[in-house]
């Protein structure tokens, strides 16, 4: 690219903090008509914060943002509308009982009579290269075509900077390439476009320009031709290396495995169809495996039917007890908010704890035993007796590690344990679950993030369109093999 | 004329007066529920609406009645809405609440205007219109085109209510509240406001259909003489699938149930008559029952 | 109860009572009349408090506390009113036939059926909530006229007087009437009432049961994915319970007050339950106060129509206006009246 032109959006000083969490600082971010820019980082980088800046989602607490003439210290949505930007979710925003027609039409404003605005819609879809039937109600899309829809929302809402927040998890690879084009072509015609990723590959496959974040800030800026693996990689990571902790447990190879599952089959959630098909795996004592898979494809059904949360269909399954289990979404599934932390400890314990007497609580003995877990394990809170709303996210997480985990587990099986957490409660919370490991549990655990599952296990798995399967390189696997494994599909 | 035919027609016209109220009340109310608000309220809006629409008929006439009515109904789904959109009050407690508060008052009103007496059976009252032609189809001309002017209204506004919800930006938004008002909010809707109109389009329907039922129906007050027909209105509205169209087959078939105690009286046959009171709750039960793992109501039905 | 429960419960009540008055100005009655012959009717005398506010105050507390029990767990039975009346229906067919038996086993068998009854009545709204998923809010309220209309029928049929005049049943056996407190009209059933509050506070507070019911009722998902709860018996085991105790609290009307069966046994009992229980917070002790109160208003509110010729049916102003305070200071709160206290929204990102 020669001399570009004035840029379109700027992002200058940005900072943004969440609580403890130092999100953005000081980020700068530019981007030229034309282009397709990766935003490239980590996860945990700050990536989707400095976009949601760009959209208006998120008040940054300094810097400026210009978009065209106007320069601003925050935007609203609606601002960010006018000026066309448009942002796609990772999560889908749209409504599910809606058509896609009518789901177009609420974020355009275009009028609602079905006839035209069927053809309409058709029309801009066709336009973009993403054809969509503007009938279909819009819950039985796929999740590729839930995707498209909201860039066709986007673009039909006369966007001309596209946000896209790591718009390949979800894909398979060809649908990667047929998006790729479809962001092309949108840029040819002078809109411009900002991938936002932490993989490598894709930004040197796709990008005219990358931007490296690391813990909040720009670390390196460089055009197409000037990019090299080796030095984004450096960029992104850091001076840190990536620990596998295989060396550091002992395998105990000679005892039976804690989990043997054979051929398992688990419904999905909805009760349609299968979310698991083929569900073979062992776990022994002292292991951790980790389970990586993209979203979607059967790894959430395998470990509930482990833990014991869902019965599988068909198959064979032995777990060796007490479990452990680790819900993904603490707030909801983990803990109640509204109960004591006391409350919330009874909730997950047995009949043959201590203060059970018959179908009697002793609150007392309970209230002690609870704040002996809240020592042992750091957790900064009030006492016993404080609601567990009253905790952070890091803090809560902690109550349900130590609930769980205090049971002296025989298996452990755990779902994105740190989502949402910082980097010293993630080390936290791998440091615990390398301990139980350590104490002779089977650990299984899955997370989104590739990177935590190579860190912390022992052993990979890979779960893809509900079929579970061994790396062929077993333990040398790399992270490019498993992750060709994960998009492949069986 | 045969017998039968007599019979039929006779039928079919006292299903649709029955109809009346409960098809407004539950027109109201679908409007409402697509916004996400279910307003256990109406049965209490009816009732002063029905008290309402006695005393501004026995002053001013009947229209002024059912003006008035209206304005009932409207301003205690004001009270509601401004406790379920306004302070994020619980809708199932706030419309008990409210169902109860309008029992009061009406007790209370009513015994000052009237005495221990009653309002008596002298009230104006809205006779019957007769559409020239169309009265004399068989069967279903005067069912259909020799009621009072309510049951016009109650017919011409359900295509209307449906043209608005599915045909009409404003419509789009309202339905996208009820199914989620955080996406909602993201497209730029005031789901607030948009709720609290549809809350008080539901009440001035529901005051609609309590004048009705005093006006057109029964012709004069009695205490509680609303008994559970609003909440009725919301079990179509259910039954109706959250559709026009389907809200005014249900309100039909609840018409029909009712009916068939006049019919059976006419016919002779000894049944006992607290059975057809019970008839239509159960047939209600019975239906959803069977309708309601296939249905789906709107996503954001009945949270803050 | 935390203070602030104190404040809210006070500012419901005197809210209501202005409102009341208010109402009563504007309509055109003796306002000032009116609430000293409420006061009157309901604490005037050692009389009135223990024959009139008291009596009235156990049904409300027994079904308060079923209303209670249910809202604890997330379900909304509002169908109470009707469970009630098909507690009286078998509490007033066994009370008729049980002349031969020596009281205590008489009272047994009655109040047993009522719970039974109670039970059953509500079961309907179970089994159609486990089995097709409708909302118990509706069926438990449309089921309320269906007993209305059954009670109508069976006055007027199978259980009519010997003579068939009056649409109301025989009285029950003498075996089966409860005792008077000495001097008064106050039955036992009062003891039955606070003996339930008790249990009820015990189940709460200290069993597995009760922790794994407001579980449920707090938050379902965790329920049943951290505490392997299954989260749909426990919600019929609170409705059934509901019901029963509903159910009962027709018995205990039957036997200890009404004798006989007859149409507007209840005025509404099943209505101003709601507002005590959610008054108290939904806690089980909390319920016997709020009964108490609300047993004052129906009492007072007799004596406001001999007296004052204001309809007995005002005072459900005052349950109106106490449940809209009630809600708006619980508002916020996902789920009301739950534990309160906690605020959900100080989520750290």
């Amino acid at each position: 690219m020669s001399a570009p032109p004035a840029p379109l959006l700027r992002l200058e000083g940005i900072e943004k903090r969440y609580g403890p969490v130092h999100a953005l600082r000081g980020a700068d971010f530019t981007l030229y008509p034309g282009e397709v820019h990766a935003l490239l980082g980590e996860n945990g980088a700050g990536k989707t914060t400095l976009m949601q800046v760009a959209d208006g989602l998120v008040r940054p607490d300094a810097g400026t943002i210009r978009v065209g003439d106007a320069e601003r210290p925050a935007l609203t949505p609606g601002e960010a509308r006018r000026f066309g930007i448009g942002m796609v979710h990772q999560h889908f925003t749209g409504i599910p009982a809606f058509t896609v027609a009518e789901n177009v039409a609420l974020a355009t404003g275009w009028p609602v009579s079905p006839g035209p605005l069927r053809e309409r819609v058709r029309h801009a879809a066709e336009q973009i290269g993403l054809p969509l039937d503007p009938d279909v109600r819009t819950g039985r899309l796929s999740v590729g075509l839930k995707q498209r829809l909201e860039i066709v929302k986007a673009v039909a809402a006369d966007a001309r900077i596209l946000l896209l927040d790591e718009p390949t998890a979800v894909l398979a690879p060809a649908e990667v390439a047929e998006l790729l084009d479809v962001i092309r072509r949108f840029t040819a015609s002078g809109g411009a476009a900002v991938l936002i990723t932490h993989k490598l590959d894709e930004a040197l496959a796709a990008a005219d320009r990358v931007t490296v974040l690391r813990r909040g800030k720009v670390v390196l800026r460089a055009l197409r031709g000037d990019l090299d693996p080796a030095g984004l990689a450096a960029a992104m990571i850091g001076g840190e290396p990536v620990v596998r902790s295989a060396a550091s447990i002992r395998q105990q190879a000679d005892e039976p495995a804690a989990i043997r599952a054979e051929a398992l089959e688990v419904a999905r959630e909805s009760g349609y169809g299968l979310a698991l098909r083929q569900g073979s795996l062992e776990v022994r004592p002292g292991e951790i495996v980790g389970i990586a898979a993209v979203e979607g494809n059967g790894q959430r059904e395998l470990l509930r039917a482990v833990a014991g949360r869902v019965l599988p269909l068909r198959g064979r399954l032995q777990v060796a007890g007490p479990v452990a289990f680790i819900p993904e979404d603490r707030i909801s599934e983990g803990l109640i908010p509204e109960l004591s932390l006391t409350e919330n400890v009874v909730l997950g314990s047995g009949r043959e704890e201590p203060w059970m007497r018959g179908g009697r609580i002793d609150w007392r003995a309970a209230e002690r035993y609870t704040a002996e877990l809240l020592r042992a394990y750091d957790v900064v809170a009030a006492g016993p007796r404080a609601p567990a709303s009253s905790l952070s996210g890091g803090n809560q997480q902690k109550v349900v590690i130590a609930r769980e985990l205090s049971r002296r587990p025989r298996v452990v099986v755990a779902e994105n344990p740190t989502r949402g957490l910082d980097l010293r409660a993630t080390a936290g919370v791998h440091a615990r679950l390398r301990e139980a490991a350590e104490a002779g549990a089977a650990v299984l655990v899955h997370s989104s993030d590739l990177d935590e599952v190579l860190e912390l296990a022992t052993r990979v798995l890979v779960v893809s369109r509900g079929v579970v399967a061994e790396p062929p390189s077993g333990e040398a696997a790399s992270r490019e093999e498993i992750g060709a494994m994960m998009l492949a599909g069986a | 004329m045969s017998g039968l035919e007599e019979l039929t027609a006779g039928f079919l016209a006292a299903a649709v007066r029955v109809a009346t109220p409960l098809l407004l009340a539950a027109t109201g109310e679908t409007v409402t529920e697509r916004a996400g608000v279910i307003n256990l309220g109406i049965e209490g809006m009816m009732l002063a609406g029905a008290l309402a629409a006695a005393l501004g008929a026995s002053a001013a006439g009947p229209w002024t009645g059912v003006l008035v009515g209206i304005g009932a109904g409207t301003a205690l789904a004001l009270v509601f809405a401004a406790v379920v959109v306004g302070a994020r009050g619980d809708q199932i407690i706030t419309g008990t609440a409210v169902t109860l508060g309008a029992v009061g008052l009406t007790g209370m009103v009513y015994r000052q205007a009237y005495g221990t007496a009653g309002a008596g059976l002298n009230l104006p009252t809205l006779a019957a219109l007769p559409v020239p032609g169309l009265r004399e189809i068989p069967l279903i001309g005067p069912a259909l085109f020799d009621q009072p002017a309510p049951t016009y209204i109650a017919i011409v506004a359900l295509p209307i209510v449906w043209w608005c919800l599915f045909r009409t930006r404003a419509g789009l938004m309202l339905r996208a509240t009820g199914e989620s008002q955080a996406m909602a909010r993201a497209a730029g809707v005031r789901t607030g406001l948009v709720r609290a109109v549809a809350t008080l389009i539901g009440g001035a329907f529901a005051g609609l259909a309590g004048a009705t039922l005093v006006l057109a129906q029964v012709g004069t007050f009695a205490e509680k003489m609303t008994a559970g027909r609003g909440f009725i209105a919301i079990a179509i509205v259910v039954l109706g699938r959250w559709h026009p169209a389907g809200v005014g087959l249900a309100a039909l078939l609840f018409g029909a149930a009712t009916a068939l105690q006049f019919l059976f009286q006419t016919l002779g046959w000894d049944v006992p008559y607290q059975l057809f009171l019970m008839l239509p709750y159960g047939l209600t039960l019975l239906a959803l029952a069977g309708l309601v793992g296939r249905v789906r109501p709107p996503a954001d039905l009945g949270r803050g | 109860m935390p203070r602030r429960a104190w404040v809210i419960a006070g500012t419901a009540v005197g809210l209501g009572l202005a409102v009341l008055a208010a109402g009563l100005s504007l309509a055109g009655y003796d306002a000032g009349a009116a609430l000293a012959a409420l006061w009157t009717g309901a604490f005037g005398s050692w009389y009135a408090f223990t024959s009139a506010t008291l009596v009235r105050a156990v049904p409300l507390i027994l079904i308060g506390l079923g209303i209670a029990l249910g809202f604890r767990a997330g379900v909304f039975n509002i169908g109470a009113e009707g469970q009630f009346y098909a507690g009286a229906i078998a509490a007033t067919w066994v009370g008729l036939h049980v002349g031969a038996m020596p009281a205590a086993l008489a009272i047994s068998a009655v109040w047993s059926a009522a719970l039974l009854a109670g039970a059953c009545w509500v079961a309907v709204p179970v089994g159609l909530r486990m089995r097709y998923g409708v909302l118990e809010v509706i069926s438990t309220l449309l089921l309320n006229f269906v007993a209305e209309a059954l009670v109508s029928f069976v006055v007027q049929g199978p259980l009519q007087e010997r003579q068939g005049i009056y649409p109301q049943s025989d009285p029950i056996a003498l075996s089966a009437r409860l005792p008077f407190i000495p001097g008064t009209r106050l039955h036992v059933g009062l003891f039955l009432a606070l003996g339930c509050a008790g249990v009820l506070w015990y189940l709460f507070a200290r069993t597995r049961w009760g922790f794994n019911l407001r579980a449920v009722g707090a938050g379902p998902r965790a329920a049943e994915v951290s505490g392997r709860i299954d989260s749909r018996r426990v919600t019929a085991q609170a409705l059934l319970a509901s019901g029963a105790i509903a159910g009962l609290a027709g018995g205990v009307e039957v036997t200890g007050v009404s004798y006989a069966l007859y149409q507007n046994l209840s005025p509404g009992y099943g209505f101003t339950a709601i507002a005590v229980a959610l008054l108290a917070r939904l806690h089980p002790l909390g319920v016997v106060a709020a009964g108490l109160l609300f047993g004052a208003l129906e009492a007072g509110a007799g004596a406001m129509q001999r007296d004052a010729g204001v309809p007995a049916v005002a005072v459900s102003v005052v349950e109106a206006v106490v449940l809209l305070v009630v809600v708006i200071a619980a508002a916020g709160v996902q789920r009301i009246g739950l534990v309160g206290a906690a605020r959900a929204r100080r989520r750290a990102a």
